[in-house]
């Protein structure tokens, strides 16, 4: 046990071993470097023995983390021994306690230089590894030829000359003059032909590190890679000792393979033929197996074949097979695989267009995000961020909130960012926009800039059907206990400039906002006081009549910050205060903020100009490009009349959501396939508490080889790229896209092959602007393109023209206003033809204008409820009826369809816990507003039966209204009924039109 | 650049042999090496082998008792480094015999030779195990 025969480093590393703590440790490192330095004192009386066994001690202290400032000298001095121990110990120790630009590195030169133009291989051999790690310019210029010499010498031993290539590159690296002589390149070339597979690797390095740099230079090497990489791949003349579990040297493969994707392209058709030959055989050849270390030094080669192929198969040939093999690799267990094949899958969505069916392993993807390895969730995170669209950004945008929740700190910051960026950048529209900056602050406000926010409040000022909505949001967000202050600044900004749009809402007097915003006052910083001091003052100017009350204790809080220590505090109580007491002229000058100029988004632009060289963000960075120049042209179809789209403020991605990807067998066959893998990494069976036992114990090789089976199954149903070309039949149920649109504002009304109708609509009162989106998803382009409305009697619809041909890749926008006569569930439907080629195709479509959109949700209190309810009393102002044959759900699921259909459950009214009660305003021309209440009582023993009782002031909308809950409650719009053809010519004017309704009257 | 520094370290988080292949200060070493150690011994046997630390992704194995990390920057083909790990551990076994954590603690100075012979200046020199030993050898029979 003794460290070739050093008795003193051996008892001292058994010493510092045997100390109990750190401050034992330290004491016996001091004492131990005390005694080093008095030794080196004189150093005449040091035999080499004794230097060589100090300076090791000086090693092992150093690698313990204590600082050796003394000694150098003596270990650079070991290096001119002439003896072989002394001179090694010299050489190594000087590399790992010196760097380049130590000055004693500078003493040695001379003896270093020596050595490499010595006759002693083993001398020129230490001499190299040093230069080559720790050599700085000096040597650079003063040994570069004597290098170069050794490594292009024929009568060199291949054990001198590999180590020549590493310093060389060394030195290249300091000085990139040192290869730029005549004919480099040339002896490069010749290098590349060696047969000694030690002196290969190490050139290969070289090799990669010059191309790397210009590869202009080495066309003339490319072919000898090529015939490098099929040496191994055959098997030809490769000696036992650099075969690895069979494998041909991997590293020189992965090498080879990595050097070559350098070069642009390959452009010999002889040359290419014979590297694809070779890739190919990487790709289909590479089969599980059991042992660990064969399957990992073969995959290793095979993600370096995909990386290759990914860069050099322009033409497509094999990248189906890459990306075929990239998902199965993404759903293995072995989590090593599967790192790898994120990585490699965002990688890929850098150099090539295959986005589309990356998007089918979204699910296994977001799978990924919540893996217990954090390794594994960021590549995850990478990915999701990388391959994310318009169509998909919802989606991937809430399991990125849903996530931030339980994320970890490390990733909190990283994956607020990326979904605030997301959500800017494909937002579908921009209630949902709003929706998720505000959760952002509230899951993760910390990591949330003021960049964000003020984002939002740019959107919002410029968008005035969302000022309502984002005021109602800030609104509930205040309701809670704790809320991070930026969520404090950015509602009291929002509901400052806004909150007079709710006041007809219960608990948004301006009272009531007042309070909810000063409670937060105590707990916020300088600037956040100086945001709410404007709020208050915005909030006195919006009540009228005045609230004598609310000014004043407005005016309590002013004058309490007239003497404010901050300046801006001050100035604005001050200000305020006088100004509030001017009355009409308060109104002119705390008018609502003007809108905002357009302008780009500071987080997108700093996202695009961190000048990230990791190769995942210029990936990202490529992506935004790409999606800039492949996104569809919108043509923007005004109406004559004028009343066209209005135009984005903030020129938003305005196309509606969802494809819905009919195919996601091949995940689930994935995941079904892989149930059974074992794990590759190495551990230690039994872990055990015995230190001694552990360190005395053979590391365990053997049982690194028998690891378990690993058995991913080649999976076919991810090959299955096209299959959507035979007729033209709807993607999707048409009925259910329906169905959903009634209860939300945008998505896909209708897609086929060829043409994908999206819709997104506002409505406001008993108006309502609903536009489409066609899409033409094809290369060639749409004719005889025909879209007419045929409205019920109680729709005033007024179409725009839709052109006659929507050329390729294109969308055109078409609006439709649409104002409410009177309370109908008559449904407006769309005719919808075109051709494409000779085919015709030609559809009818419900239109989601139902009654629901014309309803404003309402909370009623318990003051305003009785009354209203008892006042309607009887048929027909009130109706009830007991429904049989209701759609098992729960009370919450009732309670958030009822929300969802803008039916607002008014929790606590109804003392029984099994009733619900819901209000709401319905608007059309002949009602105007008018309150609807709604009571349901439910059996808690059977749960397809209720009692529904319906109130409003008008019998028609009491009616229908009852009609048109019962519809939704039972189980008929889609399960049911096989997809209706959407409706005939004309829908009837009658109630019993919707074949819904007639079921539900059957029933 | 590839491989940035080579550590062993053990399960108590000890340090039994550190290369560096880029110059660090002792601080940022002390820094590094403490970061590292606690994330990857945190680390379960069903999660993958590689930590993405600062700029650095780290390879890591264990064998018994002693964890082996090697720092890498992007150039690097992870499983390769992966299986780098378990050549240099086959080749210690080769010399020392069914090799421990006291084999490499006590004869530093040879895990530094073989480790010498395999990388340098980050790149990997030799991976045939005679020709990692045969300097090695050469000495044991000179002593």
């Amino acid at each position: 046990m003794s460290l070739s025969g050093m008795r003193g480093l051996s008892v001292f590393i058994s010493d510092v071993r045997n100390c109990r703590n750190k401050e034992q440790e330290r004491l016996r490192v001091d004492k131990e470097l005390g005694n080093i330095r008095t030794r080196f004192k004189n150093e005449k009386g040091l035999s080499p023995y004794e230097k060589k066994k100090y300076v090791w001690k000086m090693l092992y202290i150093y690698m313990l983390g204590y600082d050796v400032d003394f000694g150098h000298m003596e270990a650079v001095s070991l290096i001119s021994a002439p003896k072989y121990p002394e001179k090694q110990v010299g050489y190594i120790v000087t590399s790992c306690l010196l760097n380049e630009n130590h000055d004693f590195l500078r003493l040695a030169i001379n003896a270093v230089r020596n050595d490499i133009i010595g006759r002693n291989e083993t001398f020129q051999c230490l001499a190299l590894t040093l230069v080559g790690n720790i050599g700085g310019r000096e040597f650079a210029e003063s040994l570069a030829p004597d290098v170069q010499k050794l490594l292009l010498s024929s009568s060199c031993r291949p054990l001198v000359r590999k180590k020549a290539a590493l310093c060389l590159l060394r030195l290249f690296r300091k000085n990139s003059d040192v290869v730029n002589v005549d004919g480099w390149s040339d002896r490069m070339a010749q290098l590349l032909d060696e047969r000694d597979l030690g002196v290969l690797t190490s050139s290969m390095s070289l090799f990669v590190a010059l191309v790397s740099n210009n590869h202009t230079a080495y066309w003339s090497c490319l072919p000898k890679c090529v015939k490098i990489l099929e040496r191994l791949a055959r098997n030809q003349d490769i000696p036992q000792e650099y075969t690895y579990y069979g494998i041909p040297s991997p590293w020189l493969q992965v090498k080879t393979m990595r050097a070559l994707q350098y070069f642009p392209t390959v452009e010999d058709p002889t040359t290419r033929r014979a590297l694809f030959e070779v890739l190919q055989r990487i790709l289909m050849g590479t089969d599980v197996v059991k042992n660990v270390n064969k399957n990992n030094a073969s995959h290793a080669v095979l993600f370096e074949a995909l990386a290759l192929v990914m860069h050099l198969d322009s033409e497509k040939e094999m990248m189906s097979q890459c990306v075929a093999l990239l998902g199965k690799f993404i759903a293995v267990r072995e989590p090593n695989i599967r790192y790898l094949g994120l990585e490699n899958m965002t990688r890929m969505l850098m150099v090539t267009d295959v986005h589309e069916i990356i998007k089918r392993h979204q699910a296994q993807i977001i799978t990924s995000l919540k893996d217990p390895d954090i390794s594994i969730r960021r590549r995850s995170l990478d990915l999701l961020y990388g391959m994310c669209d318009v169509t998909n950004a919802k989606d991937i945008v809430e399991e990125l909130l849903q996530y931030l929740a339980t994320a970890d700190f490390a990733m909190r910051e990283e994956l607020a960012l990326k979904a605030a960026i997301l959500a800017e950048k494909f937002a579908p529209d921009l209630s949902w926009y709003v929706d998720v900056i505000l959760q952002l602050i509230d899951k993760a406000g910390d990591f949330v800039s003021d960049d964000i926010w003020f984002r939002v409040v740019q959107f919002v000022t410029n968008n005035e059907d969302l000022q309502p909505y984002a005021a109602l949001k800030a609104r509930e967000y205040l309701d809670k206990p704790a809320i991070h202050e930026t969520m404090v600044k950015v509602s009291a900004y929002l509901l400052g400039e806004y909150s007079h749009l709710l006041a007809r809402r219960p608990g948004c007097s301006p009272k009531e906002i007042f309070n909810l915003i000063h409670e937060k006052l105590p707990t916020v910083s300088t600037p956040t006081i100086s945001i709410l001091l404007t709020t208050y003052a915005k909030i006195l100017m919006h009540s009228q009549p005045p609230d004598p009350e609310l000014q004043n204790q407005i005016w309590a809080v002013y004058s309490k910050y007239e003497s404010c220590i901050d300046a801006e505090i001050q100035q604005r109580a001050v200000e305020y205060f006088a100004l509030s007491r001017k009355g009409e002229a308060l109104m002119d000058i705390l008018a609502e903020m003007p809108k905002f100029p357009e302008r780009q988004s500071s987080l997108i632009k700093k996202a695009e100009d961190t000048d990230a060289d990791t190769a995942e963000l210029s990936a990202i960075k490529l992506r935004t490009q790409q999606q800039a120049s492949n996104a569809l042209v919108v043509t923007d179809q005004r109406p004559a009349n004028g009343a066209g789209p209005q135009p984005s403020q903030l020129a938003m991605v305005m196309i509606p959501t969802t494809t819905t990807d009919t195919d996601h067998s091949s995940v689930e066959q994935d995941q079904a396939l892989t149930q059974s893998n074992g794990t590759l990494t190495v551990v230690d069976p039994q872990p055990s508490g015995d230190i001694l036992g552990d360190l005395l114990s053979p590391l365990d090789l053997e049982d690194s080889q028998s690891q378990s089976e690993h058995n991913v199954v080649p999976n076919d149903a991810l090959a299955l790229v096209e299959d959507q070309e035979s007729s033209v039949k709807p993607i999707g149920d048409i009925a259910e896209r329906f169905h959903a649109l009634c209860l939300k504002d945008s998505g896909v009304l209708y897609e086929d092959p060829y043409v994908q109708i999206g819709i997104k609509a506002e409505w406001r009162n008993h108006q309502g602007r609903l536009v489409l989106f066609l899409g033409n998803k094809n290369t060639g382009p749409l004719d005889s393109v025909q879209a007419m409305v045929l409205p019920p009697s109680h729709l005033k619809v007024e179409v725009s023209l839709v052109p006659e041909i929507i050329p390729p890749r294109a969308q055109v926008q078409c609006p439709l206003e649409i104002v409410n006569i009177r309370p109908s569930r008559d449904v407006a439907v769309l005719d919808f033809s075109y051709k494409f080629g000779t085919v015709l195709v030609n559809n009818r479509l419900r239109l989601p204008a139902v009654l629901n959109k014309f309803f404003t949700p309402i909370q009623v209190s318990a003051e305003e409820f009785f009354p209203q309810w008892r006042a309607l009393a009887g048929p027909p102002l009130k109706l009830q009826e007991v429904v049989r044959g209701v759609k098992p759900m729960s009370l919450g699921e009732m309670a958030s369809l009822f929300n969802s259909l803008r039916l607002m459950v008014c929790p606590g009214l109804d003392p029984n816990a099994y009733n619900l009660v819901a209000s709401t305003t319905f608007y059309s021309e002949s009602t105007r507003g008018m309150l609807c209440l709604v009571r349901i009582e439910t059996d808690p023993a059977d749960r397809t039966q209720l009692r529904m009782t319906v109130a409003s002031a008008d019998p028609t909308l009491t009616f229908e209204l009852k009609e048109f809950i019962k519809e939704h409650l039972v189980n008929i719009p889609t399960a049911v009924k096989p997809s209706p053809p959407p409706q005939q010519t004309q829908p009837l004017p009658s109630a019993t039109s919707d074949p819904g309704a007639l079921l539900a009257g059957l029933l | 650049m590839g491989i940035r520094f080579i550590l062993m370290v053990n399960k108590q988080g000890q340090t039994r042999l550190a290369q560096y292949y880029e110059y660090l200060t002792l601080e940022e070493r002390r820094a590094l090496e403490g970061e590292i150690v606690r994330k990857c011994l945190a680390r379960n046997e069903q999660q993958c082998s590689f930590v993405e630390h600062r700029n650095y992704k780290i390879v890591y194995r264990r064998y018994a008792s002693l964890f082996f990390l090697v720092g890498v920057d992007n150039e690097e083909n992870e499983l390769a480094i992966l299986e780098f790990i378990h050549l240099l551990v086959e080749t210690m076994d080769r010399h020392f015999g069914n090799v421990c954590e006291l084999d490499i603690m006590f004869h530093l100075e040879k895990a530094h030779f073989m480790l010498e012979e395999m990388v340098m200046n980050g790149c990997i020199v030799e991976t045939s195990k005679a020709n990692i030993l045969a300097p090695i050898q050469l000495m044991d029979k000179a002593s």
